[in-house]
């Protein structure tokens, strides 16, 4: 089950994006983060640990939230807006 | 963005377009100077008034609650100031050096000189670890919300709110306004100390009835409110499933799938630090803060510090600190200010600051959490160091200094930079080493404060070195 859950913004406008190669439709309107965990448990896999991570603060200050797009660009999830077509990773696997 | 003549004195520059830097931003304006405000939000208000990213069918009164008219202003007069200052949103100030600014622009290092610095950098949660505080599902009270107000999305649908501060029983409110099913309230401290707010009355009665009735209201909805919590639990394997607890000398356990946790809020203050601004240990917020009289100079000549990033004072007072300090900025310039409006400020914010003695004494801070936090219990979320390694280092290196501390564990080295690790740290620092939590010092902030793509910081430099 996700861990966030929507109370407004349901009927927004579609915003196609793609989690670990899987489609995925975000809303208008959300971060990176609201995205992802509006269908998921998880943002990432500690580097250490390799346990899940779905960040903290939601401001831009704890850095518990970096995701990676297939690019390999790094992108802190609660402070970016989702835009249409980005491919995110948020790893299944360990990262190296 | 627009480009100044270089031969022009350098403009003042605003880090932060919350309460305070919007209020020092107007002020600076209607004495005719053109700031700079940098901010990393993509719209004014900061993390109180902060703002959606599109409209989402709620009312302003629904989002920002009894603040409404305020946020309101704040918002409409700083879109009042455009054309009139310089406006970088979504920028990052990551380093200052030399009496310039370092900022990330879009995904561009920029280099700024400036005349006047007014530090407007605003807090974050405060928070100890606690067993399970890094599973999904578990967010600060700001970020739970952030969540609701900023996002439309609750972090749970029996959520659970933890810790301490007048943010705790904020946020549930607003939890349960939205029709979020709250399982309950735990509070660290006694019940005995919310009595303080009685003295709190005479100072603000709107905000203490304002807090009882909230209060009164959680409790006729069916929310449990618990007091004097203690040895707090989130159990969970891959994301929260629920929380165990100390009440009485029983253990209690509820189930939850999101919790909200903080202990009050801390400044951000590594720009005041990058500043060269002195700083001293504040017994109350048991933390070192950047020192600043009443008109928010600090240590630094034109360097000045408003806001909650300069001592947790709320929302209110921002917006008096911002416009004070902006006076105190055309004062130190020779320009005319209004030193009777400046008077105003100074006795709205010494009486404010009186009422905040009384919110710690009624929301205190439970530093005893630290002293039994289980060894394996991780301190540092950045870098998985946990509380018995930190142990072991303080005793293994006969530690008692907290950069030393960094140095040999790692704490505050991970890409937080020891905004969410420093107090916990601080706190077993102290207790294990047998010092008082000011003997034992503060984690030095380095450039730069977040986190930057390497090119970037390579750019700066060859920038800085032309």
């Amino acid at each position: 089950m996700p861990l966030l859950h929507r109370i407004v913004r349901k009927d927004h406008q579609a915003v196609a994006f793609t989690l670990d190669g899987k489609p995925c439709a975000g809303r208008e309107g959300d971060t990176l983060l609201t995205a992802i965990l509006a269908q998921a448990e998880a943002l990432r896999l500690s580097e250490f640990s390799g346990e899940p991570r779905a960040g903290f603060c939601q401001m831009g200050a704890c850095q518990d939230c970096w995701v990676a797009l297939e690019s390999g660009e790094r992108l802190r999830a609660c402070s970016t807006a989702l835009v249409a077509g980005m491919r995110i990773v948020t790893s299944r696997r360990r990262a190296a | 963005m627009s480009e100044r003549p270089t031969s022009e004195r350098p403009q003042p520059l605003i880090v932060g377009a919350g309460p305070a830097g919007v209020r020092a931003a107007q002020a600076l304006v209607a004495a005719g100077l053109r700031p700079l405000v940098v901010d990393e939000a993509p719209a004014c208000g900061g993390q109180i008034y902060r703002q959606r990213l599109v409209p989402d069918g709620r009312s302003n009164k629904a989002l920002y609650g009894s603040e409404a008219a305020k946020a309101e202003a704040l918002h409409r007069d700083f879109a009042a100031l455009t054309g009139r200052i310089d406006y970088w949103p979504q920028a990052l100030l990551w380093n200052l050096r030399d009496g310039r600014a370092d900022v990330m622009v879009d995904g561009q290092s920029r280099q700024v000189a400036y005349d006047g610095l007014v530090l407007a950098t605003g807090a974050i949660d405060r928070t100890l670890p606690i067993p399970g505080w890094t599973l999904p599902g578990v967010f600060t009270l700001g970020g739970a919300q952030i969540a609701l107000k900023s996002q439309g999305c609750a972090i749970g649908n029996k959520v659970v709110f933890l810790g301490s501060g007048p943010l705790l029983y904020l946020v549930a409110w607003q939890y349960l306004k939205a029709g979020v099913a709250v399982a309950a309230v735990l509070d660290g401290a006694p019940f005995k100390a919310k009595l303080n707010l009685l003295r709190g009355l005479p100072l603000a009665p709107a905000i203490v009835l304002r807090g009882l009735r909230m209060t009164a209201e959680l409790k006729l909805a069916g929310v449990a409110l618990h007091y004097g919590v203690s040895h707090a639990r989130i159990l969970g394997a891959e994301r929260v499933e629920g929380l165990a607890w100390g009440e009485a000398g029983r253990e209690r356990r509820l189930a939850c799938d999101g919790l909200g946790y903080g202990l009050a809020l801390r400044p951000e203050t590594q720009l005041a630090d990058l500043a060269g601004c002195r700083f001293r240990f504040d017994a109350r917020d048991r933390a070192f803060l950047p020192e600043r009289d009443n008109a928010g100079r600090s240590t630094v000549q034109g360097v000045y510090l408003a806001g909650d990033g300069a001592g947790i004072a709320g929302a209110d007072a921002a917006e008096r600190a911002g416009e004070r300090a902006a006076l105190a900025l055309l004062e130190d310039r020779g320009l005319p200010h209004d030193a009777a409006r400046a008077r105003v400020l100074e006795a709205d914010l010494a009486r404010i600051g009186r009422f905040r003695d009384v919110l710690e004494a009624a929301f205190p801070f439970p530093a005893q959490w630290m002293k039994d936090v289980a060894d394996e219990t991780l301190l540092c979320r950045c870098e998985e160091v946990s509380a018995g390694e930190v142990r072991r280092a303080i005793a293994g290196f006969g530690v008692h200094e907290l950069n030393r501390l960094k140095a040999v564990s790692r704490i505050g080295m991970g890409r937080c930079q020891g905004r969410v690790c420093g107090a916990a740290s601080a706190e077993l620092l102290a207790h294990e080493a047998g010092r008082g939590i000011a003997a034992v010092g503060r984690l030095r902030s380095q450039a730069p404060v977040k986190p930057i793509p390497l090119a970037l910081a390579l750019d700066a430099h060859r920038e800085a070195a032309e």
